[in-house]
């Protein structure tokens, strides 16, 4: 092996010299995690469906019980373990969103209320509410201009 | 003392390490240095309100466990150095602020502890001072909290990353005494090869540990082999790849008497720690714990301690810079 001179050439070598996460163990994990998460919401769901709620409050209750739950472990120290494990998995559903909300309230309750939850509550959570939103609009204008002009999108 | 080649100090009137002294937190104590610390904690708070002061606590418990074992009244302490990983250092000057011992704060990121040996020893041999104290600390939760994310949220750390050590080691200098000495002190230059990957701090510390270990040999006229042990700070399981490799094409094979304290301190199959230790503590723990007492113990009987350190902040990093790496090396002999 060469001397390694260039910062182009080192980083070349220190790619190829740290290991690399086992992306195939991780996919997995995530993959049967996070079909378990839906699996659990759309058992609530069916459960308020038969008795007698429609649709749009079904899926209410479903997201405030797994948000619930989700921040519940979290305060449990339970909820890291299986982000942990799962990844993406337990991410992606509202379980993470409610997570990286509550963690960092967690954190920075010795900073005080205010500037301590209160400011550091988002600090995770900000970037997806405020690109979701963003592009939300987006979208909607679309809508309106499609909308107006005749053209329906459904 | 002089300054020998191009950037070594070497003493004269030897600087001795008097005694340390080392507390850990349970992720250590599970490791398999546990016996070679002086105190093991159960928890990370150990009964305090938050991580910092539980790390500021630890810092104070270390430094007067060690004025404690070498008998020596506290008031016969001239200075400490001290440092940490918090903005400002705040762990090292909380702790201390009751102890009374005028403070000079340090900062090399998790090269503190080797750079104040190094500059208690100038003291020392300047006869600026007759005892001094070094100590370093860092905390697992408190660095999580300042540099990565909260501890509760559900999130993969990457291969290459590393753990933070919670814990504390601190020594005592001092000018009379029957060793371990230390004999030269070489500062190393900031390096940086542009690594970006704050969860790559091995890879972005080894060039720098590099250059010192480099330097440290020209200045000395020594070869690797003098040295009975060359000890890294914490370039962990990747870094300490990359050191012997990169030796190895400047014409040093280190590979049979080299290790890194990050690696020492965790065990990594066991322990789900990744590319091993990080922190100040790291190497001040491994050194004030493990390899003290090999010294006393005349099992090594020259070591090169080089501790390395990134110096950079989260901003930096958000900011896309790449990681300037530090490396400062002691030799210590008995």
């Amino acid at each position: 092996m060469k001397p390694i001179e260039t910062q182009k050439k080192y980083q070349e070598y220190v790619d190829k010299k740290s290991p690399n996460s086992p992306i195939l163990k991780n996919c997995f994990n995530a993959f049967w995690v996070g079909g378990l998460i839906c699996t659990i919401g759309q058992i609530i769901m069916q459960i308020c469906k038969t008795r007698g709620l429609d649709e749009a409050t079904s899926g209410t209750i479903v997201s405030i019980i797994l948000i619930t739950l989700s921040a519940f472990l979290t305060s449990l120290n339970i909820f890291n373990k299986i982000g942990k494990f799962a990844g993406a998995g337990s991410l992606v559903p509202i379980t993470g969103f409610a997570n990286s909300i509550v963690a960092p309230s967690i954190e920075y309750k010795s900073e005080g209320y205010v500037m301590g939850v209160g400011s550091k509550m988002f600090t995770i959570a900000g970037p997806v509410l405020v690109f979701g939103i963003c592009s939300s609009i987006i979208v909607g204008i679309l809508y309106f201009i499609f909308n107006t002009t005749g053209i329906t999108l459904s | 003392m002089e300054k020998i080649g191009k950037q070594t100090i070497k003493f004269t009137n030897l600087p001795t390490i008097l005694d340390t002294a080392s507390i850990v937190g349970p992720k250590e104590a599970d490791g398999p240095l546990a016996k070679y610390f002086d105190k093991c904690l159960e928890d990370e708070f150990w009964g305090e309100k938050t991580w910092e002061k539980a790390e500021s606590k630890i810092l104070k418990e270390t430094v007067y466990s060690a004025v404690k074992k070498s008998n020596l009244p506290i008031s016969s302490i001239d200075y400490c150095f001290a440092g940490d990983l918090l903005n400002q250092c705040i762990s090292s000057s909380f702790g201390l602020r009751d102890s009374n011992i005028p403070f000079i704060g340090i900062f090399g990121a998790c090269s503190t502890f080797v750079e104040g040996l190094g500059l208690g020893s100038i003291f020392i041999d300047g006869n600026a001072a007759n005892n001094v104290i070094c100590a370093a600390s860092s905390h697992f939760c408190s660095a999580e909290k300042q540099f990565r994310f909260p501890l509760e949220l559900g999130n993969q750390r990457p291969q290459s990353s590393q753990w933070t050590v919670t814990g504390a080691g601190a020594a005592i200098l001092s000018s009379s005494g029957t060793g371990p000495f230390v004999t030269h002190f070489t500062p190393g230059r900031i390096v940086d090869m542009g690594i970006k990957d704050a969860n790559n701090m091995g890879a972005a510390m080894a060039p720098a540990a590099l250059d010192t270990l480099i330097t440290h040999l020209n200045d000395t006229g020594r070869k690797p082999s003098y040295y009975d042990a060359i000890i890294t700070g914490d370039l962990g399981h990747v870094g300490k790849e990359i050191l012997i490799e990169l030796a190895e094409t400047k014409g040093y094979n280190i590979k049979s008497n080299y290790n890194d304290c990050g690696v020492l301190i965790f065990d990594k199959n066991k322990q789900d720690t990744h590319a091993g230790g990080s922190g100040c503590a790291c190497c001040g723990t491994v050194f004030s714990g493990y390899l003290f007492n090999m010294l006393q113990n005349k099992k090594y009987k020259k070591i090169l301690l080089i501790a390395t350190g990134a110096l950079m902040n989260s901003t930096s990093t958000q900011q896309g810079e790449s990681i300037p790496g530090i490396a400062h090396a002691v030799s210590i002999e008995i």
